[in-house]
């Protein structure tokens, strides 16, 4: 099996580190796995993006140009990466901060409104990203949640460990969330 | 052995001291910057000497005299900063002084972007300083090979005690992939070097220089190292992905490799019969594999982030015997797999190739 995902958003909403953390996962699992982040003249506010491969086999191009997967935290990630996706591929999108509708008509589109429900369910919005990450790995089992788990550690620098809690819960929740929709009930 | 995932700039960085080198000379640049941002912290905490210097070229300059002491020594830039170094390191050729050189090539030409490139191309294996020189030169393709080929860089500096240039680009120096590491080299068994500076007392003092003004003495000197030069040929490393019975060889070093690897699967997948070579060490360029890997192809096609640099060395060491196209993207831009594949349709149906996008 292999999974390419693109993951994108502003600066400072941790896709870099939710790309890690799928890579780590990945290796743990003795998959193989490559993580690029986009990188250049960058701004504060401005946007980020990373690639992330994951691979039964030997990952021959690590440069995405057409993703499986697409995870977007912000509009102007949406705007820019909509087309690439691969055909019937799956679009995760961070609904508290995208107020526009995808273009596709043939993608599996998953709108979880993250940033509100960080803020309202474990009172940090910083911790979104988990939450949209742990609606990824449940509808692609990409990754075990123990690995990611297991990843934070590695991570996340060691004066923020005692942040490991917070985001072990927020990716629960992006879990039950996605394992709900599974199920055909509403979120 | 535990793996760890790890950028390729830390990667090779972290190499450096596990083969030995407790010395780094550099000045920042973009980027290759977690080299020396790795190095700061590392060199010290084993007993290594990290000096962030106030130029390129005090910084290459540096490198002369650490390796003219006998030291295992490095540097690492990028295409601008090593255009600044290209003085140091001819010198460093003529004195004939072992060092590792890494370039993590960026947009050019002057000061281009800072987005990945491959067009230092020439400058690394033609010389790129004055004087007929060169550098043993070798390009990773992923993250392990980068950790890999540093050792060996280091190795084989001091074999044939001349530099040697790692090629990397922005895209393997940023990237992080899973990597094994090797052992810490006992430093108590790095070769000797009888020939350093390393004061004279009670022997014969010895002498690290680069200046000839005798003419026939200097022509004297350029024949010893073009016979070290030839003696270099059995270090030719390469490899290959099914080349057997290709009707299409594409031909690539570094990340476009990896790239041009995936377009293989892709053709293979649609019936053509692609497959890949992979030059490993650039100079000395691995001619007689490449002329047997593409011995029965019908077209060959470079894929490079450059105008094309590597396809001149590539239809001359292929004796012009082969039809050889050129597929590249430049300044930053990267090729895709679903473009490289276009250009291979368009080359297995009517002989002709577009060059670009």
């Amino acid at each position: 099996m292999l999974q390419e995902i693109i993951l994108a958003g502003f600066g400072g909403q941790g896709v870099m580190s939710m790309g890690q953390l799928l890579a780590y996962a990945g290796m743990v699992e003795d998959k193989h796995v490559s993580w690029i982040p986009s990188y250049g003249p960058e701004m504060r506010g401005g946007t980020a993006n990373c690639s992330v491969t994951i691979s039964d086999e030997e990952v021959s191009s690590p440069i995405i140009s057409e993703p499986d997967t697409l995870i977007v935290l912000n509009r102007p990630s949406l705007e820019k990466f909509e087309k690439d996706v691969k055909q019937g591929g799956l679009l995760l999108i961070n609904s508290s901060l995208i107020d526009i509708e995808p273009q596709r008509q043939d993608l599996n589109v998953l709108k979880i409104p993250s940033s509100d429900l960080a803020n309202e369910k474990l009172g940090n919005s910083q911790v979104a990203n988990m939450i949209i990450l742990g609606a990824f790995i449940e509808l692609t089992n990409a990754v075990s949640p123990e690995s990611v788990i297991g990843a934070l550690k590695n991570v996340l620098p060691d004066y923020r460990h005692n942040l490991i809690p917070l985001n072990q819960q927020a990716l629960e929740q992006g879990i039950e969330l996605a394992r709900r929709i599974k199920l055909g009930k509403t979120a | 052995m535990v793996k760890v995932l790890m950028k390729g700039n830390e990667a090779l960085a972290e190499a450096a001291i596990r083969a030995g080198c407790r010395y780094f000379f550099g000045y920042p640049i973009t980027p290759q910057n977690e080299i020396p941002h790795y190095l700061s912290k590392r060199l010290p905490e084993v007993g290594g000497v990290f000096v962030q210097a106030e130029s390129e070229i005090a910084a290459i300059n540096m490198v002369y005299g650490a390796a003219g002491c006998g030291a295992r020594v490095m540097t690492s830039s990028s295409s601008p900063g090593i255009s600044l170094k290209m003085e140091g390191i001819t010198y460093m050729a003529g004195a004939e002084l072992p060092c590792v050189i890494v370039n993590i090539q960026r947009g050019g030409p002057g000061l281009g972007s800072i987005q990945p490139a491959q067009s230092d191309y020439f400058q690394a294996v033609k010389g790129g300083g004055h004087g007929d020189y060169k550098l043993l030169v070798l390009a990773p393709a992923t993250i392990q090979e980068m950790v890999n080929l540093m050792g060996k860089a280091f190795d084989l500096a001091d074999e044939y005690r001349n530099p040697v240039m790692i090629l990397g680009d922005g895209i393997l120096g940023q990237m992080m992939e899973a990597v094994e590491l090797p052992e810490q080299k006992d430093l108590g068994k790095l070769p000797d070097k009888p020939w350093a500076t390393t004061g004279a007392k009670g022997r014969a003092p010895n002498l690290i220089n680069s200046l000839y003004l005798d003419a026939s003495e200097l022509e004297k000197h350029n024949h010893h190292l073009q016979r070290k030069y030839e003696r270099m040929a059995k270090e030719m490393l390469w490899e290959e992905y099914k080349t057997d019975g290709a009707d299409i060889v594409l031909v690539g070093y570094g990340s476009s490799a990896r790239i041009a690897r995936a377009v293989v699967d892709k053709a293979r997948a649609e019936g053509i019969k692609a497959g890949l070579f992979r030059p490993i060490s650039l100079f000395p360029f691995p001619k007689p594999a490449l002329q047997a890997a593409c011995a029965q192809a019908k077209n060959v096609l470079t894929v490079e982030m450059s105008m094309g640099q590597l396809v001149e060395d590539v239809r001359y060491n292929l004796e012009f015997k082969v039809p050889v196209h050129f597929y590249g993207r430049a300044g930053g831009m990267v090729p895709t797999t679903r473009d490289v594949m276009e250009e291979v349709k368009r080359i297995v149906s009517n002989g002709e190739g577009g060059g670009t996008v």
